[in-house]
């Protein structure tokens, strides 16, 4: 007897199939959750009827270590949130002490942390685009990803001294100047990305696999996704035009020249082609931040908060007794501010509440990770299980940041 | 640094307007401009709606959800402060409300701002507020038996170790040291 005149022969089953609904985990040490993050599925055959994610495992206590700290040393803590772009977040922290203690910034200081931002927003875009390709399976768009990451990590690198968790930025401008010749590869790396960003998307874009994997899966509406407190390319991507870069411009963002791309659908491809696009626009923000680099000092001169150059530190006993009180007891005045930016994931805000003392009184991240993980349930819900991994990824989020 | 340019008196005006008809009232504004509203607790949820519906405010976006421990100041001890912004308008607010350290419980905002969940699990896991009317709330950074909350004032750095801290005496748990040196570099002051 055949194998298929056995099958044949089998009879059908009488009456109901046993089935009961299966819990399975995702993660946390499962590639797909981008770190480790659990996500613990109700499963109805391959339907999800019950998503929970579990977050907390990277926990560090940074607010409460924040407390305990002076303003100064929290700067490198915010380097560790948003791992992937390390700079951006020391920006909105910068932002924040500089308004709570009312520091002007120079014009070179804010042109130059507009083009570390966007080159932060690109590489942090990078991996997300290489891992949630790789996830659904398209392998070479992560080399093409990490192949130019590699090349903004060595100009970040030759800037600040270190690839990631650099610490460059200081309250009041940036630890050093960018150099002429460093600006001129910035440059060229910014009119190089656009016909980058050409190549992945001749990978992706028209490809039938991952067009039927992205489209119509996740979908967000505009009022969905701002109920969720979504913020970012997910909430650009329902179509909602919302981008603080343009709406409450900070560090001069309202000097350049950039758009702001929309999806229509909000599902899968659309957050997939709107951060596409923002790479783009990432690169021209920080071409024209470079032609348009205003001369001048790259670090405000106030020594009542912002550290005296490092020159003469070593050379005037002045200089010295500012760095030294600055270290060690800058007291910013009492009061209480939010400061939020525009970055990859989504509006990362510091609030900073000083009472007077040399250690802020509170130090709250709203992390815009935390709040995309809780966005999951509602838009995975009801959908195979294939699409979980496939929305996981369009979510984007990094655990550092979501768990502080 | 223009983000509160457009806060107009209009926008400022219906924010008091509201804050009067919710028993609450404005307070001086701090260094980033934002417009601040403290109201009572009970009436929290109430007015965050009236500033979300309201066609002048639209503050349609609930931001974020934090707490302050005012500890051992001679005031209510914890804040819940939220976060919000207006499309519209383009600006943010600042809600205030605050709850004793006994009765630390403070209406929950997920039935009108779902977004709330997590933020207000956290508060919870921070501080030990409860927010009543959040459908799921459990610890959600610390581990589910943890004890302790965190980020309030009088837990230390180091952490507790209940072990440490307490030893078994007969089958109940004794403060291990009274006034002698502080075990694991915890305050004398730590519960």
């Amino acid at each position: 007897m055949s194998l298929r005149e056995t099958v044949l022969s089998v009879p059908p089953t009488q009456g109901d199939l046993h089935s009961e609904i299966m819990t399975l985990n995702m993660g946390p040490q499962h590639p797909s959750t981008h770190g480790v993050l659990q996500v613990r599925l109700k499963l109805d055959g391959e339907t999800v009827i019950g998503l929970e994610p579990v977050v907390g495992f990277l926990h560090r206590g940074k607010e409460k270590h924040a407390e305990h700290l002076t303003y100064w040393q929290f700067m490198p803590m915010t380097d560790r949130l948003d791992y992937l772009a390390p700079l951006q977040n020391e920006i909105g922290y910068a932002l924040a002490v500089e308004k709570l203690c009312g520091i002007e910034v120079p014009p070179r200081a804010q042109a130059i942390r507009c083009a570390i931002a966007e080159a932060m927003r690109i590489t942090a875009h990078l991996v997300w685009f290489g891992t949630s390709a790789l996830e659904v399976g398209a392998v070479t768009p992560f080399f093409l990803a990490f192949r130019e990451r590699e090349d903004l990590f060595d100009l970040i690198d030759e800037l600040t001294g270190l690839r990631t968790n650099s610490e460059y930025i200081r309250f009041g401008g940036v630890a050093c100047d960018l150099s002429p010749d460093l600006a001129r590869r910035f440059k060229a790396f910014a009119d190089r990305m656009p016909a980058c960003v050409d190549e992945y998307e001749l990978l992706l874009t028209g490809n039938r696999i991952w067009y039927d994997r992205a489209r119509g899966i996740g979908i967000l509406t505009p009022d969905h996704a701002i109920a969720l407190g979504l913020t970012g390319p997910n909430l650009r991507a329902a179509g909602m035009p919302h981008d603080l870069r343009k709406s409450n411009p900070y560090s001069g963002y309202d000097k350049y020249q950039f758009e702001i791309p929309v999806g229509t659908v909000g599902d899968v491809y659309d957050r997939y082609l709107v951060r596409m696009e923002e790479m783009r626009q990432s690169a021209r923000i920080i071409s024209q931040a470079i032609e348009s680099l205003p001369e001048g000092e790259f670090i405000a001169r106030d020594y009542r908060y912002v550290l005296p150059p490092k020159d003469k530190v070593f050379s005037s006993m002045e200089e010295l007794i500012y760095q030294f009180k600055i270290v060690t007891d800058m007291r910013p005045p009492v009061g209480e501010v939010y400061v939020g930016i525009e970055a990859g994931k989504g509006e990362l805000g510091y609030y900073v509440v000083s009472d007077g003392g040399p250690h802020p009184f509170r130090t709250h991240v709203r992390a815009p990770s935390f709040i995309n993980i809780q966005a999951l349930e509602s838009v995975c819900v009801g959908r195979p299980i294939a699409d979980v991994v496939a929305i996981i990824g369009s979510i984007d989020f990094v655990m550092g940041e979501c768990d502080r | 640094m223009s983000d509160t340019a457009t806060t107009t008196s209009a926008i400022e005006d219906a924010l008091a307007a509201h804050a009067a008809a919710f028993s609450g009232s404005m307070q001086p504004k701090t260094q980033d401009g934002i417009p601040v509203v403290r109201v009572p607790r009970d009436q929290v949820i109430g007015f965050l709606v009236a500033a979300r519906d309201d066609a002048k405010l639209r503050f349609r976006l609930l931001l974020d959800v934090t707490a302050l421990d005012h500890y051992g100041q001679p005031r209510d001890r914890f804040d819940v402060v939220y976060h919000c912004y207006s499309f519209e308008s383009r600006t943010r607010l600042r809600v205030k409300t605050s709850c004793p350290e006994r009765d630390a419980v403070v209406p929950s905002a997920v039935p009108e701002f779902p977004t709330a969940g997590f933020l207000e699990r956290e508060v919870f896991d921070m501080f030990g507020i409860r927010f009543d009317g959040n459908p799921d709330l459990r610890r959600i950074l610390m581990p589910e038996d943890y004890e302790h909350f965190p980020l309030r004032k009088d837990f230390p750095l180091e952490g507790i170790e209940p072990e440490k801290v307490y030893r078994k005496h007969g089958g109940v748990m004794m403060p291990r040291a009274t006034g002698a040196e502080p075990i694991n570099g915890a305050r004398s002051d730590t519960p």
